[in-house]
């Protein structure tokens, strides 16, 4: 019943598109804007299954490859700084006196203003596109590690202190493991904006890539590739968004509950 | 030999003074409980004695050396709340201790020694009651295994003092039975001094051989801060007589409106 209730206003939309698409389609066959189901098919298959007339490549896979490991690089790199910087910061009083005003200044830097330092400093190539991506949101990262650190309980740093462990092994045993999963919380909720940087940064300059491929076909009003194409965008966030609730629930099984209230 | 004692100490945030003029001294395997009223100060005395917080005047001492400015092995503690890490299995919790002691690098064993401190956590959860609990997490747990937890997890490191702030006062009266029993039989099995805050008077009498009682005997009720409470009984328990016991029920219950009130100025 619930699935169903989801699924509604997903049906509505199809309906709504098949219909204006059906309409417009009946006054003109050759109707670019709003394409119909069929040549989605066609464009999908053209793009997936035969190779490029330019380049033999399977325009769709080496597209999403390259994508995914802009994406994957950027976000990859900018957790593991996120991680270290964040439980610093949060963990040490001092470190954060020093580092954390100019944290909270750069993530009010619009990353999208530094693009064309990016391209002028690291070239068109790969480098400024995965930059751009840690720019975006590693600041956030930090940010919002270093809360969590400072949320941790009191008592519980104390206690640690009660059983003889140092500053380092307080990091190691007690603030990391916890800070963990809200690493992939964090991650979870910067995905959007990485997919924002790295699509903005393809559309300026590449060579392949899924923002590439929509800005380029746009010349050509090729709405049966852009419409798919978003679509895949869509699902593969879903997905990677699925596979970090999935892999944060299996890896961190206590995290979840307010595990040391007592009920 | 006398373990730990107090002279003089005073304790003042600004111009607020907290305690005042303690003088007390307490030998090593005594079970104190301490009351009063709201805002008189007993946590900040076992802060004090954890080394969270320092006397403004006067000294503690442990063994005639100053007591270690900051919490350590020695001084074991357990809180109403938040003592156990939930990232870890119960196991894991007790284990931490043993492998904080044995690994300043990395906080963790391995193999031989690994199985070793693990045998001696199963024990210790053992003489806790929560041996079919080994595996589980802490949220998996209800309040009374928590606080049972807490203790062997402070206890498997030796300390040879004990801090227990209000440990059962979130708990059920039933529960705080068991609880009573455990303690007294864990300070019996290992002559820890116990230090033990509690709001239940009935408490304070039944458990410990010593009885502190924390109260300002000095008030200005122009200002309310500018003096602090101090120890107004010091009973060895079992041998104070029940019209003392009224007449410290009475103080302590008078008290509390009295602190509510101060809270409300």
């Amino acid at each position: 019943m619930r699935a169903a209730l989801g699924i509604l206003p997903f049906a509505l939309m199809v309906v709504l598109y098949l219909a204006a698409s059906g309409a417009r389609l009946a006054q003109n066959p050759d109707d670019k804007l709003l394409p119909s189901f069929g040549s989605f098919g066609e464009a999908v298959e053209r793009m997936a299954t035969e190779p490029s007339r330019r380049s033999g490549d399977y325009l769709l896979w080496t597209d999403t490859g390259a994508s995914l490991r802009r994406l994957a690089l950027g976000v990859g790199i900018s957790a593991l700084t996120g991680l270290v910087f964040g439980v610093l910061l949060g963990s040490i009083p001092y470190l954060r006196a020093n580092l954390s005003p100019f944290v909270a200044t750069v993530s009010m830097i619009p990353p999208m203003a530094l693009l064309p330092i990016l391209f002028i400093v690291f070239g068109l190539g790969e480098v400024s596109k995965v930059v751009l991506i840690i720019i975006g949101i590693t600041p956030f990262i930090i940010r919002d590690l270093q809360q969590r650190v400072m949320e941790l309980p009191g008592e519980q740093l104390t206690k640690a202190q009660t059983l003889g462990a140092s500053s380092w092994q307080i990091i190691l045993r007690v603030v990391l493991p916890q800070v963990l999963p809200r690493l992939i919380d964090a991650v979870r909720l910067t995905l959007g904006a990485a997919w924002l940087f790295l699509i903005a940064a393809e559309a300026i300059a590449a060579t392949d890539g899924l923002g590439y491929r929509i800005f380029l076909v746009r010349r050509y009003l090729a709405m049966d590739v852009i419409l798919p194409y978003v679509a895949w965008i869509t699902l593969l966030a879903f997905l990677s968004d699925w596979l970090l609730r999935v892999a944060s629930r299996r890896l961190f099984p206590w995290f979840g509950t307010h595990a040391s209230d007592p009920r | 030999m006398s373990a730990i004692v107090f002279s003089n100490v005073w304790k003042e945030y600004g111009d607020q003074v907290v305690l005042e003029r303690l003088n007390l001294s307490v030998q090593s395997g005594e079970f104190c409980t301490i009351v009063g009223a709201s805002g008189c100060g007993k946590t900040t005395f076992l802060r004090m004695l954890l080394g969270e917080e320092t006397p403004s005047r006067g000294s503690i001492e442990l063994d005639g050396q100053p007591l270690p400015g900051e919490p350590g092995p020695d001084r074991g503690v357990v809180f109403q709340r938040y003592s156990v890490f939930p990232h870890l299995t119960v196991l894991q919790n007790v284990m931490l201790g043993l492998e904080l002691k044995a690994a300043p690098l990395t906080g963790r064993l391995f193999g031989q020694s690994r199985r070793t401190a693990a045998a001696s956590a199963a024990d210790m959860l053992e003489s806790v009651g929560l041996t079919p609990a080994c595996d589980k997490y802490p949220s998996e747990l209800s309040g009374g295994m928590q606080q049972r937890l807490a203790l062997a997890q402070s206890l498997i490191t030796k300390p040879r003092i004990l801090l227990l702030d209000e440990p059962f006062g979130a708990l059920d009266p039933g529960i705080r039975a068991d609880m009573h029993e455990l303690v007294l039989n864990l300070w019996q099995q290992t002559g820890l001094t116990v230090f033990m805050i509690t709001h239940d008077l009935q408490e304070g009498f039944y458990l410990g051989t010593r009885l502190l009682v924390f109260d300002r005997v000095r008030t200005d009720a122009q200002a309310l801060d500018s003096y602090g409470a101090t120890v107004t009984y010091d009973l060895s328990i079992g041998t104070a007589s029940s019209s003392t016991i009224d007449g410290i029920r009475k103080h302590v219950e008078q008290d509390v409106p009295r602190a509510m009130e101060a809270a409300a100025l």
